[in-house]
């Protein structure tokens, strides 16, 4: 398998490339553009055989690659931060509409102030929109997850559109060496693109036509049932991805150090791999400790997070985005999620840190969880919320 | 315009089929049965909010025999654009993309991505039928509701001129810009398939009075229509090879003395009563220079 070396937002683009995505209609912005200009040239080189189309707007980009979707085409677009936000009504309108499409978010602070750094507020906004959403730790997991984007998202269990983040620059602008599968190989494990239906003429079809509350709630309820499908498509498709190129991640999430751990913290993104590096350092320590990473929070793992955390002696998540006036919006979703299988929730920490794009490195990690647990262990409680800044 | 007109096809009703939601007197259903008429139904239609949304029915129907694609409200030229594309990349040349949509999605929320759409070129219709004013939730004004007539959101009658979107059109240098009216079908189907042998971006606008919200008897839609035409506020044109082309129906009211008043227009509509003799000169100053616009370019 040849290895490339790349940044994050090339990695995007080669995946995409690779999925022979047929239509890309995309709009530049901060950090996400190398994206656009890599698929551009791609296409315009003759390597890649599709149509770009360079839409006016984010809220036309998804609007277009809808189009070409619904037209029967494998269609892809990017965006970032803001332009995520001013798609966000299609953003609804494409999973509603069940048609599979696969996104890239390169995740970037949200203004006023402008800001280009990394934190997952743009992320998180697209938490109830009825999108699969996945979010890559390095470049490797980037092209990886783009690939398998594809998959999930046109399997006829599921036929919803799949959202995949990664960090600004931490990722976007990091060049990292990435193994990439022969072409051939890729296209018999990948297959052709399939969609519910196709709107091209050949039978009068209408999509979107009013329908009345009971008929509409049949709708969204349908799409609860692709999700809980999906969490069923993702582990057999990380399964089946594993055995054909030889990476595999463990499904809806990826479990480091837990199989003998006592305590837990809960992590997604880029600064895993600090989480990681900090973990290591507390495990040599004596401390046990594992790192339960986030691959994906829709549809959420509620049973592995019950399985891994019935018993715990004690949890934080980390959270780099805020639901202002409440708690971190991963935070809310372990805790709620585990009430479907225990009221007696262990004790969980959450806490805020690297919003806005604060570095937030393995030391402090590594100082953060310790202290945790000594107190812990000191039968001493830390406050449930803690939102930590730095200078 | 090449004579003689051809003849609509009797089959024209196949395609907008009985149970539709539209008012009686709706122009709409007039304007797609004429589109029915050019394209049988392989034709995708691109509907963003506007009456049309409502008008061909609630789900599992659909009162219109060709397809459909709903979309959000700003978005009719972006997922035309999409769609067209998407076929070309799949090889499909049978069917004709048409973003069907209401002023208010065109003029006003609709304009950035029309905009796009038309810059790009993009392979398709874009029809833009004009009733002037926000219809679908009940008569709010646009920024294509003529001056002096009153809306919910104008109770006392619109202050600003109307926006001139075919003339914004032309000005994009896109290869195909035309004016029809539900009044005038035949011109209208002559135009739709003309469009269509046409590659790229197509603007065709469709003037259609609306009984419900301009205050007027149902049974006046086509008059108020043609009025609209023979007092000279509506010129039926197209725009191509650099310049306007005069429609039959329009010839002889490049002759100022020939149009018919413009109150005869007017005094049929409940939205007018109100007017002031101001607005009617506004109004008629519109006309005027529209006129000497259309005689620079001809």
């Amino acid at each position: 398998m040849p290895k490339v070396v790349l940044t994050g937002n090339y990695t995007v683009a080669l995946a995409a490339k690779m999925a022979r995505v047929e239509v890309v209609a995309a709009y530049p912005i901060t950090p996400q553009t190398s994206i656009v200009e890599k698929l551009a040239e791609y296409i315009d080189k003759g390597e890649l055989d599709a149509i770009m189309i360079r839409v006016e707007s984010e809220h036309s980009a998804l609007a277009a690659t809808f189009g070409a979707a619904v037209a029967g085409a494998r269609a892809f677009t990017a965006t970032s931060s803001h332009g995520l936000l001013y798609m966000h009504e299609w953003v609804h309108w494409v999973s509603r509409a069940r048609i599979p499409v696969v996104m890239a978010i390169v995740t970037r602070t949200i203004g006023t102030p402008w800001n280009i750094w990394s934190s997952y507020e743009d992320f998180f906004g697209q938490r109830d929109t009825g999108w699969i959403l996945g979010f890559a730790m390095d470049n490797q997991e980037v092209f990886d997850m783009t690939i398998q984007a594809f998959k999930i998202s046109e399997d006829p269990r599921v036929y919803l559109p799949v959202l995949i983040g990664l960090d600004a620059f931490t990722l976007s602008h990091t060049t990292m060496p990435v193994d990439t599968p022969e072409q051939e190989e890729l296209d018999k494990w990948l297959g052709p693109r399939r969609q519910g239906y196709v709107i091209n003429g050949s039978e009068p079809l209408a999509l979107g036509n009013l329908a009345w509350p009971e008929d509409s709630e049949e709708f969204f309820m349908d799409l609860q049932r692709g999700m809980e499908e999906a969490k069923k498509v993702i582990r057999e498709v990380d399964e089946s991805y594993g055995k054909a190129f030889g990476r595999k991640y463990g499904g809806l999430i990826y479990r480091y150090r837990c199989e003998d751990a006592k305590y837990h913290v809960i992590a997604m993104g880029a600064w895993s791999g600090d989480l990681m590096e900090a973990v290591n350092v507390l495990r040599e320590e004596g401390y046990p400790i594992g790192l339960i990473r986030m691959r994906f929070i829709r549809p959420f793992p509620d049973e592995e997070m019950y399985e891994i955390l019935n018993g715990s002696k004690g949890v934080i998540v980390f959270d780099r985005a805020i639901s202002f006036g409440s708690l971190g919006p991963l935070y809310l979703d372990v805790a709620a999620n585990l009430t479907k299988y225990t009221h007696k929730l262990p004790y969980m920490r959450n806490i805020i840190a690297g919003v806005g794009g604060v570095n937030v490195t393995h030391k402090d990690f590594y100082e953060l969880v310790k202290t945790t647990i000594d107190d812990l262990e000191k039968g001493v409680e830390p406050p449930v919320f803690t939102w930590y800044h730095r200078r | 315009m090449a004579r003689p007109i051809p003849p609509l096809p009797r089959d024209m009703r196949n395609t907008v089929l009985p149970g539709h939601a539209a008012c009686h007197g709706c122009p709409i259903t007039i304007g797609l049965k004429v589109v029915g008429a050019a394209f049988g139904n392989k034709v995708i239609l691109v509907i963003p909010a506007c009456c049309t949304s409502v008008v061909v029915g609630a789900w599992p129907g659909n009162a219109f025999n060709g397809s459909i694609v709903h979309v959000a409200f700003a978005s009719a030229a972006a997922v035309a654009s999409g769609i067209a594309e998407g076929l070309r990349k799949r090889g499909v040349k049978d069917v004709q993309v048409i973003a069907w949509a209401g002023d208010g999605g065109t003029a006003d929320i609709g304009m950035a991505s029309l905009s796009g759409a038309a810059e790009r070129n993009n392979d398709f219709i874009y029809i833009m039928y004009d009733n002037e004013a926000y219809m679908n939730t009940g008569i709010q004004r646009s920024s294509a509701t003529p001056p002096g007539a009153w809306t919910t959101t104008t109770p006392l009658g619109k202050l600003e001129p109307k926006k001139d979107v075919a003339r914004i059109m032309i000005a994009h240098g896109v290869p195909y810009v035309a004016t029809a009216s539900v009044g005038y079908p035949h011109d209208f189907y002559a135009k739709l398939k003309k469009a269509a042998r046409i590659r790229g971006f197509k603007f065709i606008y469709l003037h259609a009075p609306c009984p419900t919200g301009w205050r007027f008897d149902p049974a006046h839609t086509i008059k108020i229509a043609k009025l609209a035409v023979e007092t000279g506020l509506l010129a039926l044109y197209e725009y191509y090879d650099g310049r306007i082309h005069l429609s039959g129906p329009s010839r002889p009211y490049i002759d100022k003395s020939k149009r018919k008043p413009i109150e005869e227009y007017l005094k049929l509509q409940g939205r007018f009563k109100k007017i002031r003799d101001e607005d009617v000169k506004v109004i008629e100053r519109y006309v005027d220079n529209m006129w000497e616009w259309i005689k620079k370019h001809i």
